[in-house]
């Protein structure tokens, strides 16, 4: 009798527990920008276990991701390398207007896997000693756009534009560069600081005035117009925790605009 | 709207990839078919697997292994290193590797049933005629296993005009030298350019249609084999 009444009054304790979780975990698609991916990947178990959402991103150049969008992906958030997609979503009524904030202001860096290859200036670049530079899409990749603004700054596009190769996305600049073969890439600041320090080879980190700034922004889409998940989701994004982590992964951080 | 310069050129560039891949792999897969239809040696099994791999998988895997390969830390990269010529991947002569690898089963197989369907007896015969091996392949095997060759041809050059995978990842999208039909789609897709990724696709509809419609028809009479 005394040990039913344990059990009764347990599985009454439980359930009161299962009750005050949020009142219906949901699940969460996002589209989220390649260069974002390692960030991401640390931020979601943050996320998940502090609502009890689930989170199922999906990794893209913006580009390729708008279009998506624009073919009825089914995304309820996107979280673009930049603050233009999301402005055109908003335009064709698939995003909603109000929404969008910079999350991430984005650092551009050239590269190498070799040690000793870029000695932290850009003259590599001016250089017989590479074969190949590695570059995302500029058209569906911001920081494609961005490195090709850059060689045009330096007026060193003619003489390296035999030896861009690209990327589908960021992510693939990076595995270019980081299998060797690509000698050169640019990619994003933080997907290098997300390597081990021991396979972070050599860079230069790009003056922010080379090149427009890549100011990433988020956009809530009409899917998730109405999503618990989605709403909180953007608030965690933008808290002051997430932002330290960012600043700490290679990301600047805008300051706090009001939304 | 016609084709731009650009559509052109991945045009060419495509039409260069899959004759070259065709040529190679008729050398190539010629006397390793025959082979495969003839020896009783154990190790036809495994290599008649390893011949039909690329069927099987991914593009992905292939285009991982040899990005690794190819790599400057890669045997196939310190060797040509070593030769001089650099390493291979984001290079036409990547491509045309990769692609020979990829449409190795679409060359061997059908040439491979053409082989066996002739079957031992007209070789008998000619031997009793005093013909040598030489002149038994080039006189018998080759004319009756016409349909094969034809076949493995017609397939070799259509599965690499739609190779797009293992391009993908060891390509580069470099114009004129990487950027291959398939690839321009998808960028047209990418950014949205429908109307050029249209006339494209279009074209490459057409003309796969084309190629398997004349393909059937010309084996029609004689025999279809298995694709």
């Amino acid at each position: 009798m005394n040990s039913s009444l344990r059990i009764l009054l347990r599985s009454l304790l439980g359930a009161l527990l299962v009750l005050a979780l949020p009142l219906r975990a949901e699940e969460l698609r996002l589209a989220v920008a390649s260069n974002f991916t390692a960030a991401f990947q640390q931020l979601a178990p943050r996320f998940e276990q502090a609502t009890g959402h689930r989170l199922k991103p999906s990794f893209g150049s913006t580009g390729k991701l708008y279009a998506q969008i624009r073919q009825g992906a089914p995304f309820e958030i996107l979280l673009a390398a930049d603050d233009q997609h999301g402005k055109l979503l908003i335009e064709s009524g698939l995003g909603v207007p109000g929404s969008e904030f910079i999350y991430a202001v984005g650092r551009l860096v050239l590269w190498s896997a070799q040690p000793e290859l870029v000695g932290g200036s850009h003259e590599i670049l001016a250089s017989e000693r590479f074969r190949r530079l590695a570059i995302a899409n500029p058209l569906t990749a911001p920081y494609g756009a961005a490195a090709i603004q850059t060689l045009e700054h330096l007026e060193l596009y003619d003489s390296v534009r035999d030896k861009l190769v690209q990327g589908e996305n960021i992510a693939q600049a990076l595995q270019f560069t980081y299998s060797g073969n690509a000698e050169l890439g640019f990619i994003a600041w933080a997907q290098l600081k997300a390597l081990p320090a021991k396979q972070q080879g050599s860079f230069w980190l790009v003056p922010e005035d080379l090149h427009e700034p890549i100011r990433q922004e988020a956009i809530l889409l009409r899917q998730g117009e109405d999503s618990q998940a989605a709403r909180a989701f953007l608030d965690f994004l933008q808290s002051p925790q997430t932002r330290a982590l960012l600043k700490e992964w290679g990301y600047d951080t805008p300051e706090a605009e009001p939304r | 709207m016609g084709l731009t310069e650009a559509d052109w050129q991945a045009v060419w560039l495509t039409l260069r990839l899959a004759t070259l891949t065709t040529l190679i792999l008729l050398v190539l897969a010629t006397p390793l078919a025959w082979w495969l239809a003839h020896t009783r040696s154990r190790l036809r099994h495994p290599i008649a697997a390893i011949v039909a791999l690329p069927l099987v998988l991914p593009p992905t895997v292939l285009g991982f292994y040899l990005l690794l390969l190819m790599g400057p830390n890669g045997p196939v990269g310190e060797l040509t290193q070593w030769l001089g010529i650099g390493t291979l991947a984001f290079t036409f002569t990547g491509l045309v590797i990769a692609s020979v690898l990829y449409s190795l089963p679409f060359a061997v197989q059908p040439l491979q049933n053409a082989f066996e369907s002739i079957g031992q007896r007209p070789f008998e015969v000619a031997a009793t005629l005093r013909a040598g091996p030489w002149d038994r392949f080039l006189s018998i095997a080759l004319p009756l296993a016409r349909p094969g060759l034809l076949t493995a041809c017609v397939l070799t050059f259509a599965h690499t005009i739609g190779e797009f995978g293992v391009i993908l990842m060891i390509g580069g999208n470099i114009p004129g030298e990487t950027k291959v039909l398939s690839i321009a789609i998808y960028d047209h897709v990418e950014t949205l350019e429908y109307g050029r990724a249209n006339l494209l696709a279009a074209g490459m509809l057409v003309f796969s249609f084309l190629v398997l419609l004349g393909l059937h028809l010309s084996n029609r009479r004689v025999r279809l084999y298995r694709l």
